[in-house]
């Protein structure tokens, strides 16, 4: 791919961005692209170098704050006959609520994973607090003079120490999972509002 | 490394990377090279960031017959480089100390 079919390329990925941020992207990737050359590089090299159209556009978009990409959005979009406002206020019982009910929706669905990442470390936790109370409850009961009741309280204790191990790694990658997924849900809505789905 | 500490970093190496003489995109690419490794889209953001805390300026010139970015270091930005020298004298103490023990536990 030579400088004129990456930058043509990049510009499609960004449509429905900010016209001044793609230009300024394009501009800042085509400096990049013309110093190599310049150091004995072929324009295919240089631009093999900067990496993928597809990776660098999903940085960019992840880059762009979601009010800004909204903004455009707006302002892209054509104006309104008066007919259509008028409906578009008289329809607004019906399309406020349901909005405000979608919206509603996705809220308590987000809150409510959070809910079960919050509770698997809750049970990691109580693991934790069992595998200590495994041992002090066994040193109680050896001392009061029932050593197989302290024996298997022991093991009890050991037990949880290592579901609470096992557990520390689960939850953290509960939590790592749902922060990706954030993260990614964040630019699917990005890119739902610049009207283009993920390339 | 951590990516917090590495974001942290990097802003400072393009700090550095300006010090001395104004620079461009491209070489403060290269003269960071050596010592941690930074894409194109990554140092574009870190420019801005630096350009909106004024730690640095931005000014365009002609360069064989095409345009190309130089950015220089304000007195915001050579504070900047002060305050990460002292916060690194002390992690560098306590890197010292940490190690010390190791040592002493041999």
């Amino acid at each position: 791919m030579n400088k004129q079919e990456f930058l043509a390329q990049l510009r499609r990925g960004l449509s429905g961005l900010p016209r001044e941020d793609v230009e300024e992207r394009l501009t800042f990737y085509s400096e990049m692209i013309d110093d190599r050359v310049e150091e004995g590089l072929s324009e295919e090299e240089a631009v093999a170098e900067i990496g993928t159209v597809h990776e660098i556009a999903a940085q960019i978009i992840e880059d762009i704050p979601f009010a800004k990409i909204a903004k455009e959005r707006i302002k892209s979009e054509r104006r309104l006959k008066a007919g259509e406002i008028v409906l578009l206020v008289l329809g607004s019982p019906i399309w406020l609520s349901l909005g405000i009910a979608a919206f509603a929706v996705i809220l308590s669905l987000y809150v409510s994973l959070w809910a079960v990442i919050i509770s698997l470390w809750a049970v990691f936790v109580s693991f934790a607090g069992c595998s200590l109370g495994g041992v002090l409850v066994c040193v109680i009961f050896t001392a009061g003079g029932s050593v197989a009741s302290g024996v298997a309280m022991l093991a009890a204790g050991f037990i949880c120490a290592g579901l609470t191990i096992f557990m520390f790694f689960g939850c953290k990658a509960a939590t790592h999972g749902t922060l990706i997924l954030t993260k990614k849900t964040a630019i699917w809505i990005k890119n739902c509002f610049r009207g283009k789905e993920e390339a | 490394m951590d990516i917090q500490l590495k974001r942290g970093l990097l802003d400072v190496c393009v700090l550095a990377a300006i010090k001395s003489e104004d620079s461009y995109g491209y070489k403060i690419i290269k003269d960071m090279k050596p010592y941690i490794e930074l894409s194109e889209s990554t140092l574009y953001t870190i420019l801005k960031r630096l350009e909106t805390a004024n730690m640095l300026t931005v000014r365009t010139v002609e360069h064989g017959g095409r345009l190309r970015k130089y950015y220089r270091i304000t007195a915001e930005g050579l504070r900047r480089l002060d305050e990460f020298r002292e916060e690194w004298r002390e992690i560098m103490s306590i890197y010292r100390f940490v190690t010390r023990e190791d040592s002493g536990n041999e």
